[in-house]
């Protein structure tokens, strides 16, 4: 697709400048090692075929989360999204999980979307909680701004944390919104926030060589399988 | 003088989340998969106990024992819903037993079903709690996995249990599980993913204390069946029946703190001990056992109260593998209540039906136990207040 950079200019947002999140690595309840890193625009198109399958499925609120996952990934690739940023969990290499948010301003920050691709691990729980490390320890921010889609994200963000509610609109929509502090972060950090780092090189390596995927079929049937949990 | 009753046929459908099934599809499935492992095709049953729990309050939906017979064109079959809690399936069986040992009927289709993942798991914990005392437990909050875990914390303190017994329970339910293809939770789970890492205080958080996630068995839903009649008609129906050869069930109070020692499953004992008696057979002559570990403590007080251990012993005989398959008694080798899953009214069928498996000898050599010719049951309704056991044996072609 011809780019008119000059035009380009005025519709890319300016972005506030983020340090990196680094990646740990999380020992799973079935023993395996989750690396969770900082995926960059070019991962983008690898990421979207994992979150494609995910659209058509209604079990848990998937495919609405799943929509808006596919479209706040496709504007940062895009660069239609300010200050955009998205975590991965990856398994043997294979994507397992996906998290994504943003910088309103340097101290306010905007959670987005939590998907897991696999179930029955608490891959999302590690995820969102690597989401809000990012933004409360390594981006400095006073505040996250929090809605949830789905009875599960409810339970696990704002009963789990538990968050505060505020009445600061999210972009998301006109449901009442939450916002996570640094107080509630530290507070919650001793029994909601683990990993270790730096990753074994070897694991590392493994991550960041290739984001595998598995076929559209696999990932139904681990997210709305029989044995769905 | 009764007859003696046997099983010529089991049916059961994987245990899980089944969102496109009705509970009414549920029980349907088992009960045709029993009545076609057992030979019987269209002809009709003279009788079907249906166990379940929650048809009521969660599906809103009642009598569904003369639903069921329509649906599976068993008209006019004699049908009765039989609710006795989590032990509402090993009632049924034990209905459906009296039933034809009388000589009243002749064949009698007994399913056990629930259907609990269309509410949330608040609400199924809610559902269950409905059990306790309605003036002195239920308005103060009390759960099963609350009383559970009280529970739990005194076996500990009298009788030395460990989170490393309950541990080794979860590990070897979950690794046996993972091989059923009737669990729920097909998943081995990982002594440093949920015990010794630091990252499992996420994996395995406390649930009620000093239980975790991993200690408490899944909300399920699920559906088992046998079919019952008299051993000398089941000898010429099929290769290898499976005799019913004792049965008991005994009571408790409703309340837990009413009793001299809440570490006391008197109900296990005694029901376990009246099957045994009238099988003429000891803890000792067990082959393989399904205990209902709703929660992982419940594994090991049971396995001391059926009398396979001395008290303070089933803990450390968990650790140790003789619970394993190839141990002193495989306990569990379902996956149990654990992996295998807990639809309430489908338990207590689903433990007969595993036992038939193992004493029919046709699972896979990783989970078939050696040449098993005895089985026995323990169904625990309430907290141990309702207990139904069985024994089978194995009848030689």
């Amino acid at each position: 697709m011809p780019i008119d950079m000059e035009l380009e200019a005025v519709l890319r947002p300016v972005q506030i400048p983020m340090v990196p999140y680094p990646p740990k690595v999380i020992t799973l309840a079935n023993g395996k090692k989750m690396v969770v890193r900082q995926a960059v625009r070019e991962d983008v198109p690898v990421i979207l075929k994992s979150v494609h399958p995910c659209l058509f499925i209604e079990r848990d609120y998937y495919d609405i989360v799943s929509a808006r996952l596919y479209g706040e990934l496709l504007a940062w690739y895009r660069h239609r999204v300010k200050s955009e940023y998205c975590l991965i969990g990856q398994v043997d290499g294979y994507l397992v999980g996906v998290v994504n948010g943003r910088l309103e301003t340097e101290k306010v920050g905007v959670s987005y979307h939590t998907l897991a691709i696999d179930r029955g691990l608490r891959i999302g729980s590690h995820l969102f909680a690597a989401k809000m490390e990012y933004h409360i320890e390594y981006l400095g921010q006073e505040e996250v701004l929090i809605v949830a889609e789905s009875p599960i994200g409810f339970r696990r963000w704002m009963i789990e944390y538990p968050l505060e509610k505020t009445n600061i609109p999210h972009e998301l929509g006109g449901v009442e919104s939450y916002r996570l502090t640094r107080d509630i972060y530290f507070a919650a950090k001793p029994r909601l926030v683990v990993g270790d780092r730096p990753v074994p090189k070897a694991l590392l390596d493994e991550a960041e060589g290739e984001i595998k995927f598995a076929d559209d079929n696999t990932i139904r049937e681990r997210i709305a399988g029989l044995k769905g949990r | 003088m009764m007859r003696e009753v046997a099983i010529i046929g089991v049916g059961m459908i994987p245990f899980g989340r089944r969102d496109e099934d009705s509970l009414m599809d549920l029980l349907a499935y088992a009960s045709m998969k029993a009545l076609d492992d057992a030979g019987l095709g269209d002809k009709s049953v003279n009788a079907v106990y249906v166990g379940n729990m929650g048809a009521g309050i969660i599906q809103h939906q009642t009598s569904i024992a003369s639903s069921l017979v329509d649906r599976l064109s068993l008209l006019p079959a004699a049908a009765d819903v039989v609710e006795n809690g989590p032990a509402s399936g090993g009632s049924a069986v034990k209905n459906g037993l009296l039933a034809v040992a009388s000589g009243y009927y002749d064949t009698v289709l007994v399913v056990g079903g629930e259907k609990m993942r269309e509410i949330t798991g608040w609400r199924a914990t809610d559902f269950v709690a409905t059990m306790t005392h309605p003036e002195v437990e239920y308005p103060y909050g009390i759960t099963l996995p609350g009383m559970a875990g009280m529970f739990t914390r005194l076996y500990m303190e009298k009788y030395g249990v460990t989170r490393e017994h309950l541990l080794a329970v979860t590990l070897k339910n979950q690794e046996m599980g993972a091989l059923n293809p009737y669990a729920h939770v097909e998943m081995t789970l990982d002594r440093e993913g949920i015990f010794d890492s630091s990252h499992a205080v996420v994996n395995n958080p406390i649930a009620a204390d000093p239980l975790h996630l991993y200690d408490l068995c899944p909300v399920s839903d699920g559906a088992a069946a046998v079919i019952l009649c008299p051993l000398e008609m089941a000898k010429k129906k099929v290769k290898t029946p499976v005799l019913i050869a004792g049965f008991g069930q005994a009571t408790d109070t409703h309340t837990l703190q009413e009793r001299d020692d809440p570490t006391d499953l008197k109900a296990v004992t005694l029901a376990s001990k009246q099957a045994l008696e009238m099988a003429k057979l000891t803890p000792q002559d067990i082959d393989v056992a399904e205990l209902h570990d709703a929660f992982t403590i419940l594994e090991i007080a049971e396995s001391e109260h059926v009398g396979f251990f001395k008290k303070g012993e089933g803990g450390k005989a968990a650790v140790t593998g003789k619970t394993r398959l190839g141990g002193q008694i495989p306990i569990n080798i379902s996956g149990g209540l654990k992996a295998r899953g807990h639809p309430v009214g489908a338990t207590g069928v689903a433990q007969v039906v595993d036992i038939v498996f193992q004493l029919r000898h046709e699972l896979p050599e990783n989970r078939q136990v050696k040449n098993a010719k005895t089985g026995l049951t323990v169904n625990f309704g309430g907290f141990g207040n309702n207990v139904v056991s069985f024994v089978l044996k194995r009848v030689e072609p």
